[in-house]
Formats: structure tokens, sequence, C-alpha cells
């Protein structure tokens, strides 16, 4: 165990591990990270190549992609979002169970990239909050894991509670009232 | 080929001139002629495909809007361009091809999407890549490349981010790469940062 307030002695606890909440519940979040591949263009091919058995996420716990969001905590936003799909981003963020992380993949989702447009959303931050950025344009599956990893240390220093207590009572309602979701 | 299609298409509809291009016979053709003339090249001059369909915004000329047709023949393997000038320049229209070939569907909302000429007949004449209630044509010369502000088409997404659609930064771009040395320095990126969407264009 990693964590300094672990105090643990079979002699004289017996069975019984003592530790914080905290530390235990981000332990077992932080190593299954479920991502939902908000795969939008070529970013999307790097993010199935790190799934894929030459970079291999599940050696760090994270590679139950689930494409629902019902089942998903973490969105990896992987390509040019529009300004068109920027509703369905948010619907979707939306109707991920809390807590819930977003990474950023690339240039596009991070800053509009290249596409300096009147089409193009400039940056998935204006809609969603973004935890981790990735630059690259497309990142390396490498710099993919690199920032799961970051997303997981991350995690790991948050107060597990955080995320379940709503900040705003209208930010709230709106989780659970998509347009006919 | 080409030239003796020419001959007798000419000497068929007297309405038609030819128009200058740099590579395949192009047709100059009225508006109200346009069904007439291409159901001809389809059934008699075998230009069985239509390839593309787009407009040209000539900005303050009159007319100011041109539709364009380019047909493949898969028998001649010939191409042939057809310009029909929009009668009205404020409420543009053309005849839709959409019922003498499938391919003009896509190919005429995508033109009435992005520069607002009407395809009369079309059985769904919608937008195809921005959404339903946006109010500009964006390839219209008085549209400007960073766009206008609008709201974002979602009103409770809108309400709940306090996002727009913005006028994208300029700054620097076009972003190009210039090519020379390792990709690692060559990424495409802007070449004036000297002002950004929160610092003003410094003029002189």
């Amino acid at each position: 165990m990693q964590n300094q307030n672990v105090a643990y002695d079979s002699k004289v606890e017996g069975e019984i591990i003592v530790t914080q909440a905290d530390a235990v519940i981000n332990w077992i979040r932080k190593h299954s990270v479920w991502p939902m591949p908000m795969g939008l263009a070529c970013c999307a091919i790097e993010l199935m190549a790190a799934g894929a058995s030459r970079f291999d996420i599940s050696r760090f716990g994270m590679e139950v992609m689930r494409f629902s969001p019902r089942q998903a905590d973490c969105m990896i936003v992987a390509g040019t979002v529009t300004y068109k799909m920027a509703e369905v981003v948010r619907r979707i963020y939306d109707q991920m169970a809390e807590p819930k992380w977003v990474v950023a993949m690339g240039a596009c989702a991070s800053t509009g990239g290249m596409y300096r447009s009147y089409a193009t959303l400039q940056g998935v931050d204006r809609i969603v909050p973004v935890d981790v950025y990735i630059s690259g344009c497309p990142p390396r599956p490498e710099a993919l894991l690199d920032a799961m990893i970051k997303l997981q240390d991350k995690i790991g220093r948050e107060r597990a509670v955080k995320n379940l207590i709503p900040e705003k009572a209208d930010s709230a309602e709106l989780a659970g009232a998509g347009k006919e979701s | 080929m080409a030239e003796s299609d020419l001959a007798q298409l000419t000497e068929r509809f007297d309405y038609l001139t030819e128009r200058v291009s740099s590579d395949h016979l192009a047709l100059n053709c009225p508006a109200d002629k346009l069904i007439e003339l291409c159901t001809a090249l389809r059934d008699e001059f075998g230009y069985d495909m239509l390839n593309d369909v787009t407009a040209v915004d000539w900005d303050a000329q009159s007319p100011r809007f041109t539709g364009f047709y380019h047909f493949l023949s898969t028998t001649k393997h010939d191409y042939l361009r057809v310009a029909v000038d929009c009668p009205d320049d404020f409420n543009p229209s053309l005849p839709s091809l959409a019922g003498l070939f499938a391919s003009a569907n896509w190919h005429e909302r995508e033109t009435y999407d992005l520069f607002g000429i009407r395809y009369e007949g079309h059985p769904d004449l919608t937008r195809i890549l921005m959404w339903d209630s946006y109010p500009y044509h964006p390839l219209r010369k008085d549209f400007p490349l960073a766009g206008i502000e609008t709201p974002l088409p979602a009103d409770d997404v809108a309400e709940a981010t306090g996002a727009s659609v913005l006028p994208a930064p300029m700054m620097g771009g076009p972003f190009t790469s210039s090519g020379d040395g390792p990709m690692s320095q060559t990424e495409p990126s802007a070449k004036d940062e000297s002002w950004s969407e929160k610092q003003e264009k410094p003029t002189d």
C-alpha cells in the first residue's frame, strides 16, 4: 500500500484494515476507469490503437470502453467538435453518472486545432469541464496512455465525495433532464 | 469525342453556348432549359453520372450565382460541365435534378446549405452540414471566414454552458506547416501571435 495513513498490523488488528475512505474509494476508482470513446475524427484511430494489443491500455486498468454513457465515467473526446455536434457531446456528458472525468484528446478537442472555422467549437472545454488535455495532431497512443495515467493521479488526489454533491442545483437538474433522453 | 458532342448539342439546343474552360467541355445553359438538356445528356448522349453539383458566388456581379454540374460518361469516359446562371440575385433558385440523378439529392442540399440556392422540385431541401436553424449560408462572399455570432442549436445546452457560436480566432492564420525539418518543429502553427480574442489586433 502506498498510502501513508494505512496502519495495518495483522498481529494486533486481526483481519481489520484501518484506512481513510478517500484512500480506498480513490484507489478503487482510479484502477477501474471506464472510458467512453467520444470518437469524432482521426484521433479516434489513435484511441483504437491505444486499445489494441500493441499499446494495450488494459495494462493500466482502463480498457473497458463503454459506448453507453450510462456505463462510463471518463469521456475521451477524440476529434473535432463541430457546433452541430457540441449539443450531442454535452448531452452524452450529462447522461454519464457521477463521478466523471473528461479527457480532451488532440489539438481539435483542446482548442479547435487547425479548424479556425465558423463551424468548429474552439475547444471542448467551452461546453464540458476538461480534466486532462493532450497535445498532438493526432497524439500518439503513448500520449493518451500518459494522459490517462495523469488522470489516475488526479483521481487519487481528489476528495472522494466531491463529485457526489452537485455544485449547482441547476446542473443537477440538467443531468437528469436531457431532451427526450 | 467532346467536339462532336458540342456540335450535336449546339445544333439541337440552340440556346447553348460554349463556355471558356481549361479542361473539359463546358456549356452555358439557361435555367428553364436545364431539365430538358440534362434529360437528353443522360438518355441520348451517354452522360449517365452526375459527379458534382456546386455553385459560384460572383459577389457584386449580376447574375450573382451560377450553378455548376459536372457530368461523367461511363461509356465515353469524358467529362462535361454545365453552368447555369440563377435568374434572381436575391432569392436564387434553380430546377432540381434529383428526379434525374439520385446523386443530385445530397449535392443540391449541400449547395442549398452553403450558398442558399433553392432547388425547385427537390424532395427534401433541408440543410445537410449546418444545423437546421442556422441563419446564414457560409460560402457566400458576404459571410466572413471566421463566422458570425449565433446561439447554439440547443437551448438547454446553451443555457447550461453559457456557450454560443462565436467567430473563430483568426490571428496568425492560416495555419500551415513549412514542411522543412522534423515534424515536431513544423506542426501547423500560428505565424502571428501578437493578438488573440482577448487582446485586440495592434493597429499601426
